[in-house]
């Protein structure tokens, strides 16, 4: 039991630095590539155009179910007023980045992940080293630096659709003062609180797409069967760890910015 | 015979407990074809992802005859192809000179546009893998290891799972490229005696060593003992291992 334990803890310590060194080379690797504005391009697209309609649906409902949600708490204290300071503090400092962060790993990671494992399946990373082309470099780094420029803008998109979610329900429907809301939210929310969401956002696009493209890449030594349901076995894995990692380092982050 | 361009050393390669190349000497000369012959799953693919630097070799050496040369240019034509299939096929031949190289774009079309050419492929260039036949998909593997010039190609049994015609038909396509464009060839295959026909020389690996080395019109000759049963299965007695 000991041993097994043992053996488990050394594995997974094994497995983070094999992660943290695949993003290091990943981050570097953009360095000695060709067409990397299109390269970029192409990936932003990939992960940021195409989750903008996924971020502001689910902002709009998360703003609209946390509106209606604190109003019935705030009216048990008289505290109406305070909607909008609520409901923008919680969207900035946590929702938003975490759900945001979900939403792209449910729909961008996961393809990133598959697509990466099918590649490495097809020998087509095996055919990329033997043309000298750095696969980690073509297929890595352009979606790691797309992440860092997606995440934050796209968590700015939730918070806003977000918020205006608030507004409708607890505004228009519930009656509260619209002065009140805005003017709460002007009043409350300061420039740290949102840069803190962006920091949480950027870590969050840092690590997903890493164990995104960790899992996609490795799939053939980290899938217990190979082919096509190893490719589906990775790509569910890169999809729990991800959101896993999304909640363990929103934690971490929450208490080293709320000291701060 | 020609000069050497590849000479491999004592190459060894292990997985874990199991010995798979055990102390391989070949010479690859230069601008032949070599084939590497032997049953499956005796390590011929690993010996071609051994000298394509795909795996790294636990001991020996591949050197160049000359000291004073490059590593050669070298390119790799896999058992699936491995083309790109969201690339068309331009952009899958075009691929290793445009992240490798700074060209031109009209440098870049030019260059494609003639290899497609001398392949007859011009006609799919704007097509994508899954749309062409897997003769034609094999000539577009070609011709993206072409496209930077290589001094020697490795192909990894190029034949699998195609029908007699067809088999003959990439031999007849490897062999006349051969001819046309003077690369070196080194193949691993099981498709004995067809290979015979295309090879100036025939490696047979067995057990992790290189059993035999010579021409193919020798083998046939005076085939060693022990690979009489391997050449013509149904003299052996001993029925092989699938």
């Amino acid at each position: 039991m000991i041993g097994r334990l043992g053996r488990k803890s050394v594995g997974l310590v094994s497995e983070l630095g094999e992660l943290a060194m695949f993003g290091a080379h990943s981050m570097t690797s953009l360095l000695g590539q060709r067409h990397v504005f299109e390269k970029l391009i192409r990936s932003i697209y990939e992960i940021g155009v195409r989750c903008i309609p996924i971020t502001l649906i689910v902002g709009l409902f998360t703003g609209l179910v946390l509106g209606l949600q604190l109003y019935y708490v705030l009216t048990k204290f008289s505290s109406e007023s305070l909607l909008g300071q609520a409901v923008a503090l919680s969207i900035i400092m946590e929702i938003g980045p975490v759900f945001t962060a979900i939403m792209i790993v449910g729909q961008a990671g996961s393809a990133l992940s598959a697509e990466i494992g099918i590649q490495r399946n097809a020998e087509q990373i095996d055919a990329l080293n033997t043309m000298r082309i750095n696969p980690l470099g073509f297929l890595v780094s352009p979606r790691l630096y797309a992440a860092l420029i997606c995440f934050p803008i796209l968590t700015a998109f939730f918070d806003v659709v977000g918020i205006f979610g608030g507004y409708l329900t607890g505004v228009e429907m519930l009656g509260v003062d619209a002065g009140a809301y805005w003017n709460r939210i002007y009043e409350s929310v300061s420039l740290k609180n949102v840069g803190d969401g962006f920091i949480k956002a950027l870590t969050f696009g840092l690590i997903t797409t890493t164990i995104c493209a960790f899992q996609g890449y490795f799939t053939h030594t980290k899938a217990s069967v190979p082919g096509a349901r190893g490719v589906s076995q990775t790509t569910t894995r890169a999809v729990v760890l991800s959101s896993i990692a999304i909640l363990a380092s929103d934690y971490l982050l929450t208490s080293f910015l709320l000291e701060k | 015979m020609s000069a050497s361009l590849l000479q491999i050393r004592g190459l060894s390669k292990r997985f874990g407990s199991q010995t798979v190349l055990d102390g391989i000497d070949l010479d690859i000369p230069l601008e032949s074809h070599t084939t590497v012959i032997g049953k499956s799953g005796t390590g011929k693919s690993v010996f071609l992802k051994c000298i394509s630097k795909l795996l790294q070799p636990d001991s020996g050496k591949i050197s160049l005859s000359d000291s004073e040369a490059e590593f050669p240019q070298c390119a790799y034509m896999f058992q699936q192809n491995a083309l790109f299939d969201s690339l068309t096929v331009f952009e899958n031949v075009a691929l290793p000179l445009r992240e490798t190289r700074r060209i031109a774009k009209s440098e870049l079309q030019e260059n494609v546009d003639d290899l497609l050419a001398k392949l007859d492929l011009q006609d799919a260039s704007s097509k994508y893998p899954a749309e062409i036949s897997g003769g034609m998909q094999k000539r577009v593997a070609l011709a993206r290891a072409l496209i930077t010039k290589p001094e020697i190609i490795l192909f990894d049994e190029p034949t699998t799972g195609l029908d007699p015609q067809r088999k003959f038909a990439v031999f007849d396509m490897i062999r006349n490229y051969r001819k046309r464009f003077g690369f070196t060839v080194l193949m691993v295959s099981h498709d004995v005696p067809e290979v015979f026909g295309i090879s100036d020389q025939v490696a047979w690996l067995d057990e992790g060593k290189i059993k035999y080395w010579g021409s193919p019109n020798d083998l046939l000759a005076a085939p060693p003992s022990e690979l009489e049963g391997f050449l013509n299965p149904k003299l052996s007695t001993e029925a092989p291992a699938l």
